[in-house]
């Protein structure tokens, strides 16, 4: 980090000449200059990082009363529930927190999405970010294993069965996982120490996330690049209150679930203490895995299911390199905004299929949302880079701003 | 398209008509009205009374509510004398003393109940093979809740003409395969009430159902007062939040 001269005197200059703190807050978070024209879907990454804390204070509190035994777990949560201070607030709290996390983080990928921020410069933002969804899912899995009630159990042997879908291999990554022969014990304790761990990791990736995005800034919903300092304004007190007015939006929402339907996301089935000799009628994930869980069985073949499951989310990782289109916001592109929003609802489609028995019309409905899926990603995003044309971008946002006003009509005319 | 999106999210949420995500497509349960129901809803102190009375006579010979404390009693209206003279109806192992035996005493407050078998396989054995669940968890435990559990002690019908009811198994119209291997527990009048409300069936059905949320979700009465007033200091909050947020963008364009 460059040493750079600033304007403190007394205390505040001596300590900032050794130790940066009060220019690293000016330059990140007071000073920051902001695209001025951007939405609310913009309050999500904030909201996204504010869950985490939630999650990782309530978490660390919880850890305090919980055991990790396979005899023990269900009655500890329980003993949180009905016996320690609060410990229903707090274990409702880390519940429904993972719920709304991945609410808050798909809108935050959707709108990445729309308005095209994954693409230059801002790759490797974009792959950092693909990297926090792949560590909060193995969070979640491992998290959503440690009550031990049935869903706990078998949700946790079918997916780590999976991995016996590899040749050779397979058998012997799924002992490994397990700790032993089947999920007991040895699983739960270490997906315990594991849940516990990651979540330090994605905080490490948040940071370097904050890293690269704080390289160029925020994208916005033109998609065009900051021209001079009318297209920006300071990040506080602007964004600040902006951010804190979706906090308590979000708030809102969050804890009115935890105080009046706790348990409306959960499934009723992980009050029933796990017995590995009772198999539930349908073993369903939690709603944010349902959408993967039908690319999973849409499938016939056991690895060819797997593999796909995983590039659904692999496929995220080059994205900045399928949709090629030097446009990013869908607003001056006509076409991938159709496709966009279709790709949309059909995120919802394969969440609807994957809670649903994996037989008759669900099967051939998973199959057409898993194939289109695939095709947004792989056929219809190259192919528009290459044919789309683009509506005309404004000349600077500060220019849109004023146009808007005083036009309304955007520019109609076409020109790649 | 932002007030389009918000109003959308209120109806999304507000279209929350069953407690659960996995209970929908159970439209075969008759939806009741409870106490205990919405931003404002209370157990009934009475009902819970009566329902745990339902418990002890007629519940309790084969189910068990192992994760309650007898002290959470408290929380039904009763004193500290009422729940000392009911935990020491019940008996319980302890021990080692001094001279290291086991030896059986009367339960203590600080207990918790105690089931009728000593564990899973006696259940099985006194049963005809299948196993009487623990009901503390039970309105929790199933999609329905409350509304499951009193359309299921209200489903038991005549066996229709051409259904095959398996040996020692009882027709029912809300169980999963329609054969439950309780039979009918609740009939009208099968107790007298200590406050001599009439003992019909379906009131009998719906204070144990009472209690039963009870013991699944002994915070709620808590739960719920604390989050009304959570709730109302957000949205005054927030609103303050926006107006702030609206004057302080004021001179952006």
């Amino acid at each position: 980090m460059q040493v750079k001269s600033n304007n403190y005197t007394g205390v505040k200059k001596w300590v900032d000449e050794r130790l940066p703190v009060f220019s690293f807050v000016e330059d990140n978070l007071t000073n920051y200059p902001t695209p001025k024209n951007l939405s609310y879907f913009w309050n999500f990454g904030s909201l996204a990082g504010i869950t985490l804390v939630i999650m990782i204070v309530t978490g660390i509190l919880l850890a305090m009363q919980y055991t990790a035994n396979s005899d023990l777990a269900f009655d500890s949560v329980e003993r949180i529930m009905r016996d320690v201070n609060n410990g229903w607030l707090l274990r409702y709290l880390h519940m429904n927190g993972a719920h709304m996390f991945f609410i808050v983080v798909y809108i935050h990928i959707f709108r990445g999405l729309y308005y095209g921020s994954y693409k230059s410069p801002r790759e490797i933002l974009w792959m950092l970010g693909v990297t926090i969804l792949l560590l909060m899912m193995a969070t979640a899995f491992m998290g959503y294993v440690l009550p031990w009630g049935q869903m706990s159990f078998w949700g946790a042997t079918v997916i780590t069965n999976l991995f016996s879908a590899f040749p050779i291999i397979g058998e012997s990554i799924v002992t490994f996982l397990w700790g032993g022969f089947s999920v007991d014990n040895p699983t739960l304790s270490r997906f315990f120490v594991l849940h516990y761990l990651l979540p330090f990791a994605i905080v490490g990736v948040v940071v370097l996330h904050i890293v690269a995005l704080h390289m160029h800034g925020s994208n916005n919903p033109l998609g065009i690049d900051v021209k001079s300092d009318g297209d920006t304004i300071p990040f506080h007190p602007y964004y600040t209150v902006k951010d804190y007015y979706g906090l308590g939006v979000f708030l809102i929402f969050y804890l009115g679930l935890v105080f009046f339907a706790p348990n409306f996301l959960g499934h009723p089935d992980n009050y029933i203490p796990a017995d590995p000799l009772v198999t539930p009628a349908h073993i369903v994930p939690e709603w944010y895995f349902l959408p993967f869980y039908a690319i999973l069985r849409a499938v016939p073949d056991k690895l060819m299911g797997v593999l796909l499951m995983f590039s659904a989310v692999a496929v995220l990782f080059i994205l900045p390199w399928l949709d090629t289109h030097k446009v990013r916001s869908s607003q001056f592109r006509p076409y991938y905004k159709q496709f966009f929003w279709l790709f949309f609802v059909n995120c919802f489609v394969l969440g609807w299929v994957g809670a649903m028995p994996a037989e008759g019309i669900y099967v051939t409905i998973s199959r057409i949302a898993t194939a289109y899926y695939f095709i947004f990603f792989l056929v219809i995003m190259p192919l528009l880079s290459k044919f789309e044309k683009g509506r005309v971008l404004p000349s600077s946002i500060a220019s849109s701003v004023l146009s808007d006003k005083f036009e309304s009509a955007p520019d109609q005319s076409f020109a790649k | 398209m932002k007030i389009g999106f918000i109003k959308y999210i209120l109806i999304f949420f507000l279209s929350f008509h069953s407690i659960n995500l996995y209970s929908a497509g159970k439209a075969d349960l008759v939806e009741q009205k409870w106490p205990f129901d919405g931003f404002f809803g209370r157990f009934d102190q009475s009902s819970l009374q009566r329902g745990f009375q339902v418990y002890r006579e007629v519940c309790a010979g084969c189910h068990g509510i192992r994760l309650v404390s007898f002290r959470d009693l408290a929380a039904l209206g009763y004193t500290n004398d009422d729940i000392k003279s009911i935990a020491s109806e019940y008996e319980i192992e302890d021990g080692p003393n001094d001279e290291g035996e086991m030896f059986t005493r009367f339960a203590k407050p600080s207990d918790k109940f105690v089931g009728p078998y000593r564990n899973k396989n006696e259940a099985r054995a006194s049963n005809n093979g299948s196993y009487p669940p623990d009901l503390s968890l039970i309105v929790k435990a199933r999609a329905g809740g409350a509304d499951y559990l009193y359309n299921l002690l209200n489903g038991y019908k005549e066996v229709p003409e051409n259904f095959r009811l398996n040996d020692g198994m009882y027709y029912n119209t809300i169980y999963p395969g329609k054969q439950i291997a309780m039979p009918q527990p609740i009939y009208d009048d099968m107790v007298e009430y200590e406050d001599n409300t009439p003992a019909s069936q379906d009131q009998i059905i719906r204070d144990v159902t009472s209690f039963l949320a009870w013991t699944a979700e002994p915070e709620l009465d808590e739960r719920k007062s604390i989050g009304v007033r959570v709730l109302l200091f957000l949205f005054l909050l927030t609103l303050m939040l926006y107006a702030v947020k609206r004057k302080i963008w004021r001179d952006v364009e």
